[in-house]
């Protein structure tokens, strides 16, 4: 296939490459991300590129992988009017994505007690396959979690007001209809909320250094203040509530793409036209899901607020437990972009990718309108994450989109194969990072070599101008399920 | 051919892909179940405590495949139990009609040497059929 360079870190493969393209896919990426990048890759982002109603590029994050339907690190926008929503460009995992914490303890302060604190966060957060969380809610509550999330917990009490100015959205995706999501869904979703999840789901205690600090000014406005300071960073989704919402709908989309005559080229890519009754239903589970997903890293936020609290033997608001954000980095949304010359809504599916608008977008909340939003960005166990800002440019190249993480290099067989669990935390524990993990070949599959450096993934977005880099975050522990 | 499966190694970057064979359609969904408990947990340590019937139907083999296996993943989460023995009938009228009993026990950490949480089936290469020998073959994807 041909791929043109555009610039040092975009390439293009124009429609005339596959047919049924009916825009240019574009790929961010440094040469060496674009030499390392999976076919895969190439192949599931013109794939995309055919779906109706796609507007301008069918785009990929410089953290993209292969995944199912979509890439992951997939971003692309639809007309509302004709374009179609696919389950398949937002993941299983619905909103799944990252909240970051912060707290006025340095590493001299934690480092000590850090043991204590991972054994009490192990079991106030539980993870892997089958754990249920501490909250117990009926039929009825778990509906206000599905169209309320994160007002939902803070009227229980499982948080700060002032959580809900610091996180996407505000922690509610409207729309969110409990009727169009199935009583299995319920059924799984209803004990997990305040549970981690597995795979590469996790709880990190990570460290904001001075010499990591990008923007200091930025970085204040964050709530980093350097010096060694702890911060503390969560990663996951809906858990088995959005995996069968995901499930549910991919069924109906099969069969409900011969009625509106849709055909794609991958059936991961089951879609409908958002408009149709199934689309409207599916964007109503979705939303759903989105919303017991923020409840969940909400209800996440409160247990490790009790954690520390218990650990240090100090009031949460005392050791400065403020939320910093929380973003989705598996969702469709519906944003204004400007097309041909004028303001446009349109469905911007990322699935494995952050929202990156600019200072001044109305969807910013106002504690950081005049900055950008914050993007999260989680990397491996090993390697580190960073905090980024989002740019006004991102608006008009990526439809306000950039990376989620670092990206995967190699399958979890691979990486089981090449590491064993119980010396990879030995490995770490060596380098100053404790980690506790349900399963120890789930950890081996988490290696630091499985992934891309993250800083050259973060280093494209940051030269393109897309999102900035504000500071990097080292781990000293984690909590993987 | 007999009843068995294979995990697929490297066959896609992030999860757990496996072939189940089988001798009859039925032999393939036992296979199959085992083989998706076996990526999340030891089912050589799952004692056959609890019986779960389950009954599905459809007109294409493949969907109640995914539709079988979906529902398997349900019951993980939803009553908390893995499952170690599967026990499926299937016949064909007008649709596919399965009638299973599957055996496990709640799960528990500390005994079944848990491994990846399975989330959800994909359709990516998922293949169901029939060999040149008359057996039954499929490949299935799931998502962790």
């Amino acid at each position: 296939m041909q791929i043109n360079k555009i610039t040092d870190y975009i390439w293009e493969i124009p429609p005339s490459e596959k047919e049924g393209m009916l825009v240019p896919a574009r790929i961010y990426a440094s040469e060496k991300l674009m030499k390392e990048m999976d076919s895969g890759v190439i192949e599931q982002i013109t794939n995309v590129a055919c779906l109706p109603g796609i507007q301008k590029y069918a785009l990929c994050m410089p953290d993209g992988h292969w995944g199912y339907g979509f890439p992951i690190g997939g971003v692309a926008a639809f007309s509302l009017q004709d374009g179609v929503i696919s389950p398949g460009g937002i993941g299983f995992d619905i909103n799944c994505g990252m909240r970051l914490i912060r707290t006025d303890l340095t590493a001299a302060d934690v480092k000590p007690r850090l043991k204590d604190l991972l054994n009490v966060l192990f079991n106030k957060v539980p993870a892997g396959v089958g754990a249920k969380g501490f909250v117990k809610i009926e039929r009825k509550e778990m509906a206000e979690v599905m169209t309320r999330g994160v007002n939902w917990c803070i009227k229980k009490g499982y948080g700060w007001a002032q959580d809900c100015d610091r996180i996407e959205g505000g922690g509610c995706l409207p729309g969110g209809d409990p009727s169009q999501v199935s009583s299995h869904a319920v059924e799984r979703g209803i004990g997990q909320l305040g549970t981690l999840g597995s795979g590469n789901h996790y709880i990190e205690i990570q460290v904001a250094s001075n010499e990591n600090i990008y923007d200091e000014k930025l970085a204040r406005a964050l709530g980093i203040f350097g010096r060694d300071q702890v911060v503390v960073m969560v990663h996951c989704g809906s858990r088995g509530f959005g995996h069968q919402i995901a499930t549910d709908y991919l069924r109906v989309f099969d069969s409900a793409m011969k009625k509106y005559g849709i055909t794609v080229r991958d059936r991961q890519l089951g879609c409908a036209p958002f408009r149709s009754p199934e689309g409207q239903a599916y964007y109503s589970a979705m939303a759903c899901a989105a919303n017991m997903a923020f409840a969940n890293r909400q209800v996440i936020t409160h247990r490790i607020r009790e954690a520390f609290s218990q650990v240090f033997n100090e009031d949460a608001e005392r050791l400065g437990l403020e939320t910093i954000y929380d973003v989705a980095h598996n969702v469709a949304k519906i944003e204004t972009y400007e097309i041909n010359g004028k303001p446009t809504e349109l469905l911007v599916h990322r699935k494995g990718s952050t929202r990156s608008f600019g200072p001044g977008r109305t969807e910013v909340p106002t504690l950081y309108r005049d900055w950008g939003q914050p993007v999260i960005v989680g990397g491996s166990m090993e390697t580190g994450s960073y905090l980024c800002i989002g740019t006004q440019k991102a608006e008009t190249e990526t439809f306000g989109s950039t990376m989620h993480g670092a990206g995967r290099t190699m399958s979890r067989t691979a990486a089981r194969r090449m590491v064993r669990g119980n010396d990879l935390q030995r490995r770490m524990e060596e380098h100053g990072i404790l980690v506790k993990a349900v399963s120890m070949s789930g950890l081996a599959e988490e290696a630091g070599t499985a992934y891309k450096n993250i800083s050259e993934v973060v280093d494209t977005m940051d030269a393109v101008g897309v999102s900035k880099k504000v500071v990097q975050l080292k781990p000293i522990g984690n909590i993987k399920g | 051919m007999t009843q068995g499966y294979t995990f697929l190694e490297d066959r896609v970057i992030s999860d757990l892909a496996f072939e189940a064979t089988g001798d009859t359609p039925a032999e393939l969904f036992q296979a199959a179940g085992l083989a998706l408990f076996e990526g999340m947990a030891d089912t050589g340590r799952i004692q056959p405590r609890v019986r779960k019937e389950i009954r599905l139907k459809h007109a294409q083999i493949d969907q109640l495949l995914y539709d079988w296996l979906s529902e398997l993943i349900y019951l993980k989460d939803a009553a908390g139990l893995l499952f170690r023995e599967f026990s499926v009938q299937l016949d064909q009228n007008a649709e596919w009609n399965l009638i299973a009993t599957v055996r496990g026990e709640p799960i528990d950490p500390k005994r079944h040497a848990l491994r990846a949480d399975a989330k959800a089936v994909t359709y990516h290469q998922f293949e169901v059929g029939q060999t040149e020998t008359g057996g039954w073959k499929a490949r299935v994807v799931v998502d962790i």
